[in-house]
Parts: structure tokens; C-alpha cells; sequence
């Protein structure tokens, strides 16, 4: 049982017109097992949200905490916060040219565990998840992300979500630009690493779609920087009737 | 990051990079004798971005005591490697010398080793020859011959130290097929001039790659003229400068004759506050040469801070009558983003940094097609990477 605990987070990014405040104080607690869809419109915070839990350099935390089982993961670096069991499916993943999918993912998989793989059970293990994600073996062969189409990348993510097996995953925004297809085939993986690791899911997305194959335990509706309303999935059933209007007149 | 694409680009004589030169590539003088090349300056076209203070050594006009120490594999039937004088070699070079450096080395080498592969001979095994430095002042002729319908692997490896001047004709008769691998890996002191001639034969196939790592200065200009139709020349270099380091690599592919094919790849990372680079690739494209196929590429990666990689791409043709043409450059810094995302699934700083530059050279390595030199390279791009590891802490 793990608990992802973010407390009154403040962010900010630099930009050329200065400093700007993206979060402006976020709370949220995530346990194992639950699925946390995070909506709202673009420009809203959402991805800032993401990538300053996975700790990218850009954002810059001013205030409040996040932990996991207690532990700060401010404090630890981009690969710590990996190896302790945090993981970001990325909207738009990055191309490593010449690095082949089976050697990155034989790294990170080295990297999370602290040792080698064991050969034979990877190499099954990489294989069934390949087939589950219907790609072809011969993805392991081409570079990361390389001349991937849209919904390669997106189930590249899952692939190595499945395979790194983390105690929360922040996937943010998964599902866009997905045809129904690969919608389908992608959230069946998060579902199935729910059903097996028991995995916590911060589900960050714009449309209500995916909650049609991945059902969220809470909804909440982040607008400029805060979270505005919160409840269950029947809040996401109101918002794919009324949008965010509602809000933004508000805000 | 500057990057300049020019896929196919059609006629344009002017179409250049940098400073447009006052006449065409192809005036350049070339001669075995030196007084036509006055000292270099360090301001002239050929040698503005050279390290012309570390060579001035290999501008001297006078005899030189020192000597490479030769390894050679064995030579199956075929294959003959032995020394001819200094008259006969240069009458056997493909082309006269295109510098002073070179001029002297054909000039000063006291004889010429000739490396020939008879007409129709097929060598399976690579042929390497190990050239050791043990200091001193070193001037070197080499040719390399090629004959009819005949293939082989050359790999010639430097190590040691010297300072070296050199000449390499490669002649490649009709339909012969050579893949020529020259590893510059010198010690730290090394200083190397070299001029690498090509003539290609009707129909005939050059692979040339170029690896230079190591040496303080290391200067390798390298020449390919088409002298037969439908020949083709792939030109690959992999170099990788450290702090102190200064490593330039110029290109000149001549099509003279319709058909040809030309390719040209070079990769470069940079890694110390006095770390520099230089690539010029020349193309011309004369008007004879119709339906020519040629395209070159230059890559570098910058990998901290104050390294210097300069690009220079220029093609000139003379001719619309062409398949294609084009030429690509880019130096980029490290990318950060690559860094975060595979950080983000757990990989070390270092690790990271190490998957990203064998992933920058990957393609390239395996264009070598020589499998133990392809391992050596990997280990030593390893060590390359230890090597930037250490200077980043030292930061």
C-alpha cells in the first residue's frame, strides 16, 4: 500500500516576460489501487503538475511537499524519484536516436530493480507485454520514440508502465490525439496493471472519452493552478455535458 | 542550433556556406613541388580554421629522423605491400599534393610504401596494418592500389606519438571495391597532418572511414575524384574532442563524370572548455558530371560548455542535369529533454549521457562493417564518455 501526498504545492516557470506561478497551491493524496482523473482546460496547471512530481528542471517549487509513503520526493532527483516508484507516461515522449527500445527498456528495468534482469523471464516478460499492447517484436529493434506515430509513442509509455511496474503512475494525457483503437489497447494496460500491482493512477486528461475504459474512483477539476471542484465519476458524466465553461466564467 | 537542410538543391552556382571562395574548388594548385605552397598563415581559405601554430613543424622543408613502426597482417596471395622510391611513388600518386604539409611528406618520406591488390583478387579478412609513433618528426607516402574487379578491407591504425605529415593515394581501377578505415589513435602529444587522395575508376566502389579520437592536433583532408561513370564513394568519419584537442576534417568529392554517387557522414562530439572541431565538405559538380547523386551530412554534439565546432558545408554545381544534391549541418547542444526522459524511468545521469552519445554514433559505427573495429569503437567511445564524466565533476 503506497500514498502519494501532495500538500498546498506552489510552482512557478520562468518565461520571457518573468517568473509566472502555474500552481498555486495543489492538494491531493493518491493511494494504491485508486484512480485519480485530473481534468480541466488547457492551460490550467495539469501538465505542470506532472512534471513537477517527476521533477523536471523547468519547474520550480516555491512551496508545499510531496511524498511518497512519507518519504520527500522533492528532495530526490529526476532517476530517485523513478526508483521509488513513480512514473510519468509523457504526452509528448522524446525521441533518443540510436538507442534501441530493448536496450532502453533492459537499462531502466536494471536501473529501477538495482540488478540485471534475469535473461529468460525478460525477455518472455518484454514479449507478452509487446503482444498485450499489440506491437510487433520488431519494435525492440528501433530507436526510442523514433519515427514512432502518435499511439506507437503512447503505448510505448504503457509498455514500459507494465514493465517498470511503479506504485503510482501520472499518465498525462494518454489519450489525446488517440484514435479508438489505440484508446482501447492503451487503457486496457493501465487496467491491467491495476489489476496487478495494484497501481495508483493519476489520470490527467482533457477529454472525458477515456473514462469510458478507465474508470476513476475521483474527479478533479483543476482551473488556474487549483483544484476548483472535486467528487466522484459522476462529475466527469456533468462535465461531458456542460464542458468547463462553468469554471473558466468564474475564474 | 543551426541547421541548414538543402535537399536536391538545383543549379545554383553560388550556392555556398561561410566565406563563397574567390574562384572554384577545382582551382586549387596541386604539385609535388613545394614552393608552390607558401607557409601557412592561418589566414588562407584551406587553413582558416586550422591549428597552424601545433603544425608549423610539418611545414618545414628538411629531412625528418623519425619513422612509424609497421604491423602488418598477413598478406594472402594477391596482396603485396612493399617500399618503391620516392620518384616512382609520386608518379604512381593518383594526384599531386594539395598542401605544403603533404608536398613535403611526399618529398621527405625517404620512399613510399605501396600496398597492391592484384585484379580480380577477393580478400575476405580485413588487412591491418598498425602504424606506432616513437616520437620525433615522421613523413610518410603511402599508396594504395587497387586493381580490376579486385576487394578489400584496409584498416590502418595510428598510435603512439609524432609529429606526422602524410600522403595517401588510393587508386581504385575500373569496378574494384575498397573499404578503408583510417583510426587516428594517437597519444595525447600526437600532431598529424594528412592528405587522403582518391581516384575512382569507372564503376568501382569506395567505403572510406575516418575515426579520429585521439592526438593533440589531427588534420585529415580527404579527396575524392571520379575519373570513370557509375562509381560510387561513401565517406563516414567519427571524431570525438576532448579539452586540448583539435581535430579537422575537410572533404572534397569531385564529380567529373556523369553516374556518380557520393555520400558523405561525419559526427562529431565535443566535450572541454578548449575542445574544438572543424568540418568542411566540399562538393563540385562539374558540368560533365549528369545524373550525380551526392549528398553529405555533418552532425555535432556539443557536450559542455566552451567547446567549438565549426561546420562548413559548400557545394558548387555546375550542371541541372542531376539526380539530387543536397547537404545537411547541425551542432546542437546536449539535449535536456532526452536527459529527463530517461531519468525519469530510473537511468543515472551518467548512464543517460552515455546511451545518448553510442546512440549518436550507433549508425555510424555500423557503417564501418569491420565487426572488431566496430567493438573497439564502442568500448573507446566509453572510455571517451568516463573521460567527460570526470571533466564535468571537475567543473
Amino acid at each position: 500500500m503506497s500514498t502519494l501526498e501532495i500538500r498546498n504545492l506552489h510552482v512557478t516557470v520562468e518565461t520571457p516576460e518573468g517568473t509566472k506561478e502555474i500552481l498555486k497551491g495543489v492538494d491531493l493524496t493518491i493511494n494504491s489501487g485508486e484512480t485519480h482523473a485530473i481534468m480541466g482546460p488547457n492551460g490550467s496547471g495539469k501538465s505542470t503538475l506532472a512534471y513537477s512530481i517527476a521533477g523536471h528542471p523547468k519547474y520550480e517549487i516555491t512551496e508545499g511537499s510531496v511524498t511518497l509513503d512519507g518519504e520527500d520526493v522533492l528532495e530526490m532527483s529526476v532517476d530517485e524519484r523513478a526508483k521509488a516508484g513513480l512514473f510519468l507516461a509523457m504526452q509528448y515522449p522524446v525521441e533518443v536516436p540510436g538507442v534501441s527500445v530493448s536496450n532502453f527498456l533492459r537499462t531502466a528495468k536494471t536501473a529501477i530493480d538495482g540488478e540485471a534482469p534475469k535473461l529468460r523471464t525478460w525477455v518472455k516478460d518484454v514479449k507478452g507485454a509487446m503482444e498485450n499492447l499489440r506491437m510487433d517484436p520488431s519494435f525492440g529493434e528501433r530507436g526510442v520514440n523514433e519515427g514512432f506515430s502518435g499511439g506507437e509513442k503512447k503505448r510505448h509509455e504503457i509498455l514500459q508502465m507494465e514493465l517498470l511496474q511503479p506504485k503510482i503512475s501520472i499518465l498525462d494525457e494518454t489519450d489525446s490525439g488517440l484514435d479508438v483503437d489505440a484508446l482501447r489497447i492503451v487503457s486496457e494496460g493501465v487496467n491491467r496493471a491495476k489489476d496487478n500491482t495494484g497501481l495508483g493512477v493519476m489520470l490527467i486528461t482533457h477529454y472525458t472519452r477515456i473514462l469510458r475504459y478507465i474508470k476513476p474512483d475521483y474527479v478533479h477539476v483543476f482551473v488556474n493552478g487549483r483544484v476548483a471542484e472535486e467528487g466522484g465519476p459522476e462529475l466527469a458524466e456533468r462535465l461531458e455535458a456542460e464542458g468547463y465553461d462553468r469554471y473558466l466564467a468564474s475564474a | 542550433m543551426t541547421v541548414t537542410d538543402h535537399t536536391q538543391a538545383t543549379a545554383d552556382a553560388a550556392h555556398s556556406h561561410g566565406i563563397i571562395p574567390d574562384k572554384s574548388r577545382a582551382d586549387r594548385p596541386t604539385s609535388f613541388d613545394v614552393d608552390v605552397f607558401p607557409v601557412p598563415t592561418g589566414r588562407e581559405e584551406n587553413w582558416r580554421f586550422s591549428a597552424v601554430r601545433d603544425l608549423k613543424p610539418l611545414f618545414a622543408d628538411e629531412a625528418a629522423d623519425g619513422h612509424l613502426e609497421w604491423t602488418t597482417s598477413d598478406l594472402p596471395e594477391g596482396v603485396s605491400l612493399v617500399e618503391v622510391p620516392v620518384d616512382e611513388a609520386q608518379a604512381r600518386s593518383v594526384r599531386a599534393p594539395g598542401d605544403r604539409a603533404s608536398a613535403i611528406a611526399a618529398k621527405r618520406s625517404g620512399g613510399a610504401m605501396a600496398l597492391t591488390i592484384a585484379a580480380n583478387t577477393v580478400v575476405e579478412e580485413p588487412i591491418t596494418i598498425d602504424l606506432n609513433g616513437t616520437g620525433g618528426d615522421v613523413r610518410g607516402h603511402l599508396l594504395v592500389e587497387i586493381g580490376q574487379s579486385a576487394e578489400a578491407t584496409v584498416v590502418i591504425t595510428r598510435t603512439g606519438t609524432a609529429r606526422y605529415s602524410e600522403l595517401v593515394s588510393v587508386d581504385l581501377k575500373d569496378n574494384s571495391g575498397l573499404n578503408l578505415v583510417l583510426l587516428q589513435q594517437w597519444d595525447e602529444d600526437a600532431v598529424h597532418a594528412g592528405e587522403v587522395v582518391a581516384r575512382l575508376g569507372r564503376d568501382s566502389r569506395l567505403r572510406g572511414t575516418v575515426v579520429t579520437l585521439g592526438g593533440k592536433v589531427v588534420r585529415l583532408n580527404t579527396s575524392a575524384a571520379f575519373a570513370g561513370e557509375g562509381a560510387s564513394v561513401d565517406l563516414f568519419g567519427l571524431y570525438f574532442a576532448d579539452s586540448g584537442q583539435h581535430q579537422e576534417h575537410q572533404l572534397f568529392v569531385d564529380h567529373a563524370v556523369p553516374k556518380c554517387t557520393s555520400r558523405v557522414t561525419y559526427k562529431g562530439a565535443l566535450a572541454g572548455k578548449t575542445a574544438r572541431s572543424v568540418w568542411i565538405g566540399d562538393v563540385l559538380i562539374r558540368a560533365a558530371a549528369e545524373g550525380t547523386d551526392t549528398y553529405e551530412l555533418n552532425r555535432n554534439l556539443v557536450l559542455t560548455d566552451g567547446a567549438r565546432a565549426d561546420s562548413v558545408p559548400n557545394l558548387e554545381i555546375e550542371t541541372g542535369e542531376i539526380e539530387g544534391a543536397g547537404h545537411a549541418s547541425a551542432t546542437g547542444r546536449f539535449d535536456e529533454e532526452q536527459m529527463f526522459y530517461l531519468r525519469s524511468r530510473g537511468i543515472s545521469e551518467e548512464q543517460a549521457r552515455k546511451l545518448v552519445v553510442r546512440g549518436f554514433f550507433a549508425d555510424l559505427i555500423h557503417e564501418i562493417g569491420v565487426p572488431a573495429v566496430e567493438e573497439s569503437l564502442m568500448r573507446q567511445i566509453d572510455l571517451e564518455i568516463a573521460h567527460v564524466e570526470e571533466e564535468l565533476e571537475n567543473e
